[in-house]
């Protein structure tokens, strides 16, 4: 049996399961229903999720794959204590959202951006954003809310919490 | 007017999405629950199908294999003709018909027993050119028509023939526009759950739970009271989760009753992009006539949209495209014909517009045409031509009952991004080939809600609890856009309470009257004008109750501050504690109120009539560079204003024109369906590419408010007119840019040899 850790939680995958796309197996089998089926091709980036630093689609990793890493989904990016993550908050305050089916999977791969940039370019968070479809913004407020989820971070000299292998902000 | 500066947003569903606790269909499990896929046929068109699905039937974990001859209630169905076959019987008009249902235990084995049934039938040779169908010699497709016409809509002032016979200048030009998919990012999904009670429960991806609701009833053979749709959130429509998703959601409350089990329908990408109805492509052919001052005095339109094989909603779209086929200009002669015309492709329907980014397409391309040929500039032009405060449109509409700000809109955006100045430095062909520049405009006026396409009605509830805590409900859907964000700001700003207080209930078709398809942009304006009367109804219940303890009479009770006043300001009860008075009074703190829309007129022999009760005004303008090399269109820059009649969400209503300007491009420079024989060839997101955020520059929002008297709240509504002109924009900016005009959808740019 392999292990996979989720949102900081250790599960252990039944052999079987292991064939399974990641986004299948968060849905069907752990009921993580946050990560979003858009087209199961890799190309909406609905099923973003975070493997070990970076942002990935779900849909086109297998479960066996993934083994043994360290994965988060936003089901994990809010605080143990239910507060906001500034990402998550600047997504609500910026406007951000309207259907929201693209939202998780935006806020995973703006995680991953913020990783490793905290004062991006509006420029450079578009092009970090272009794996990820959104039909209803515009994606302007998205972008608005980056470069806001930026400052916040900044401003608060906010820690994201240890993803692995020491990628910190 | 005012801009789009940052303020916080407020959205009664922001943080559940931003968390992923939000669950929308495909996110809902049910014990027992069991999955269905549908089986498609290869044909495009084809008779006497023939399914068997015994092979099927046999597989492992398979619970029954449908076909239409399993179906208690209707096969056919539809908003105006029920003509769509909900599973086909033995004809099959298109490539994305549904031939049968496989429900099993699991998603996996429904998948595997579908490729079991076998499917036979008699091909017939597919009709899929509108022009072609149109002929009175074309073969019919649709068994019991007398011709492939759906509809055919008219608009006929005056004397178009002798005008244009009089004109100085007459413009003669044939514009096409093409299939355009919605590419929602959640696909049909649907959960149908058998009561106990005997009522079929339905958590369904859909924008309206009440046509959803027919559709199910009719599937079922069941009356409306026995089916319930409850409302979960959506991942996205722009129109396009009409009948399609209503379709899928009837589908699996058939199979949920047949197998007397939960069961869920969930489509794959390319199962939506196959079935699901499109926007209709149009060959618009004009005949515009203007003397050489400048005024148009004749247009002659005839306009073919491609029905695609079911009527859907073709009537009313194509009706939107008569009433709105001069633009927002006053025009003496007009002679106009719009047909809808069935063809063997994939069905079209409603989709963010409905009828008006197509004429919008070729007017505002012609005005500009018109300006060139009179030596007027596009913004003289259209200002001597457009609708002015009391003005007749062309189906002798007098426009006295709201604020026509046309030329108020129109010029704050020709002065925001400099449009004279720009004009004149824009490249015309001349330059760098690699980079040519242009700018752009187009206006228009939008008939608000339904018009004379239906009855217009909808409801709302207040039910205020008596610890100080409020419920709110209206018979409006929340499709993403922000709905139930704009009726609580509403219902704040009439009783003057704190926002905490007001909880939505999200309603069920159970729960509140059929408050009509949320469409047409009509969710704020009617929603919202449901909400002010409801409350009106509330507080003269209150006042009348407490108008003794306040000491006034209840004409004086005033509603702020999250109080209940009388004449004086100590004159005073707290909202909770005149809830607790009110509860010893035995009053119930409750209203129900409808909004009826003002009447409307419309006659189909002449195309005159007051067609919509009020009209919102609407501008935008872009910049481009164009590289002739490479056939590159860049947007460099939008700015867009319209009058709404009154923000009642600001940021809500900024992101819906961001986002319409978004799939406003997407139509204009990127997106095509590209079908070959009657089959789609590009159903997916990997061949159908709609605009990222690298795609998109910075855009300008300006909101202009002259709140309307026809509305309770002064709102009207943004979320297609957010859409509808920046085709035309883009492509007035590409003839600045390169002096080709470009009167096909997606603009393509024809590149010139290095």
């Amino acid at each position: 049996m392999g292990e996979i850790i989720i949102n900081r939680r250790r599960y252990q995958v039944a052999k079987a399961d292991e064939e399974m796309s990641l986004l299948r197996y968060l849905r069907a089998r752990l009921g993580l229903t946050g990560t979003k089926n858009g087209c199961e091709e890799g190309v909406c980036g609905a099923c973003t999720v975070i493997v070990d630093g970076a942002p990935r689609r779900s849909c086109r990793l297998k479960v066996e794959a993934v083994l043994g890493r360290e994965i988060l989904t936003i089901e994990g990016v809010e605080a143990e204590d239910g507060r906001l993550h500034p990402i998550q908050e600047a997504f609500v305050e910026a406007g951000a959202i309207q259907c929201g089916f693209c939202t998780p999977g935006m806020i995973l791969t703006s995680y991953a951006l913020l990783s490793k940039n905290l004062n991006p370019t509006r420029e450079a968070i578009r092009k970090a954003l272009s794996g990820n479809l959104c039909r209803c913004t515009g994606y302007q407020q998205i972008v608005d809310a980056v470069e806001l989820a930026a400052r916040k971070m900044r401003d608060t000299g906010f820690v994201a919490r240890t993803l692995s292998k020491g990628d910190t902000v | 007017m005012t801009t789009g500066k940052r303020e916080s947003a407020y959205r009664n569903d922001a943080v559940i999405k931003v968390t992923g606790r939000a669950r929308y269909a495909d996110d809902h499990t049910f014990p027992r629950m069991a999955h269905c896929v549908p089986v498609y046929s290869d044909f495009v068109h084809a008779e006497n199908l023939s399914v068997d699905t015994r092979e099927a039937a046999r597989q492992d974990g398979v619970l029954k294999v449908i076909t239409a001859a399993d179906i208690p209630g209707a096969v056919r169905f539809g908003q105006i003709e029920r003509d769509y076959p909900m599973l086909a019987e033995d004809r099959i008009l298109s490539h994305g018909d549904v031939v049968a249902l496989v429900v099993a235990e699991t998603r996996e084995a429904a998948l595997e027993a579908a490729r079991q049934v076998r499917i036979s039938a008699d091909p017939l040779p597919p009709l899929i050119d509108p022009e072609e169908a149109f002929r009175p010699d074309a073969p019919v497709i649709r068994p019991g028509t007398k011709n492939n016409i759906v509809n055919h809509h008219k608009i006929r002032r005056g004397d178009a023939r002798s005008a244009l016979a009089a004109c100085d200048i007459v413009i003669d030009h044939t514009f096409r526009t093409s299939f355009v998919e919605h590419a929602y990012l959640e696909p049909e999904s649907a959960v149908c759950v058998p009561r106990p009670d005997g009522v079929m429960e339905v958590y369904g991806s859909m924008q309206h739970p009440f046509t959803t609701r027919r559709f199910v009833a009719a599937i079922l053979g069941e009356p409306l009271a026995r089916v319930e749709i409850r409302t979960v959130p959506v991942g996205g429509g722009f129109g396009g989760k009409d009948d399609t998703a209503a379709v899928v959601c009837a589908r699996a409350a058939l199979a949920a009753r047949l197998c007397d089990r939960p069961v869920k329908l969930t489509y794959a990408r390319q199962w939506s992009m196959r079935e699901s109805y499109k926007r209709h492509p149009y060959v618009l052919h004009y005949r515009m006539g203007l003397n050489r001052d400048g005024r148009v005095q004749a247009v002659e339109a005839r306009i073919i949209a491609d029905a695609g094989a079911y009527c859907s909603t073709t009537p009313w779209v194509t009706w939107r495209s008569a009433v709105q086929c001069c633009g927002p200009y006053r025009v003496e002669h007009v002679h106009a014909d719009v047909y809808g015309v069935a063809t063997n492709n994939v069905f079209t329907g409603a989709f963010r517009g409905f009828g008006s980014p197509q004429v919008n397409f070729a007017v505002e391309q012609l005005m500009d045409m018109a300006a060139e040929k009179t030596g007027l500039s596009p913004l003289e032009i259209r200002r001597i031509n457009m609708v002015t405060q009391g003005a007749e449109t062309i189906t002798g509409q007098l426009l006295n009952n709201h604020t026509v700000s046309i030329r108020e809109v129109m010029d704050t955006v020709a002065e925001k991004i400099g449009y004279e100045e720009k004009r004149a430095r824009s490249s015309r062909g001349k330059g760098d080939p690699e980079n040519l520049y242009g700018v752009g405009l187009a206006i228009c006026y939008r008939g608000a809600s339904l018009g004379a396409e239906g009855m217009d009605f909808c409801s709302a509830v207040i039910n205020c609890q008596f610890d100080g805590s409020i419920l709110l409900e209206v018979g409006i859907h929340e499709n993403g856009q922000g709905a139930e964000s704009a009726m609580i700001l509403t219902l704040q700003e009439h009783l003057g309470v704190d926002r905490g207080r007001i909880t939505y209930r999200q309603p069920s078709t159970s729960s509140i009257p059929d408050g009509g398809p949320t469409v047409a942009s009509r969710g704020t304006l009617m929603g919202c004008g449901a909400v002010v009367l409801a409350a009106k109804k509330l507080k003269k219940i209150i006042a009348e109750a407490l108008a003794d303890t306040l000491g006034c009479a209840p004409e004086k009770v005033r509603f702020q501050d999250d109080a209940i006043l009388g004449e004086a300001d100590d004159q005073r009860l707290s909202w909770d504690e005149a809830m607790r008075q009110l509860f010893l009074k035995r009053v119930y703190p409750y209203s129900f109120a409808g909004f009826r829309a003002p009447a409307v007129t419309w006659d189909e022999e002449t195309g005159q009539g007051d067609a919509y009760f009020t009209y919102v005004y609407s501008c935008q303008a872009v910049e481009v560079s164009v590289n002739l090399k490479t056939g590159r269109v860049r947007l460099l820059n939008v700015v867009a204003a319209h009058d709404i009649g009154k923000a009642v969400n600001r940021p809500m209503l900024l992101g819906q024109i961001y986002g319409g300007i978004a799939q406003g491009m997407g139509m204009a420079l990127m997106e095509k369906v590209e079908t070959e024989g009657g089959v789609i060839r590009n159903a997916s997101f990997r061949k159908y590419r709609i605009p990222k955020a690298m795609d998109l520059p910075e855009m300008t929002a300006l909101i202009i408010e002259n709140p309307d008297p026809t509305s309770p709240s002064g709102a009207k509504g943004i979320g297609e007119p957010a859409l509808e002109i920046i085709a035309p924009a883009i492509a007035n900016a590409v003839y600045h840019a390169t002096g080709r005009r470009m009167d096909r959808l997606p603009i393509r740019i024809e590149k010139e040899d290095a």
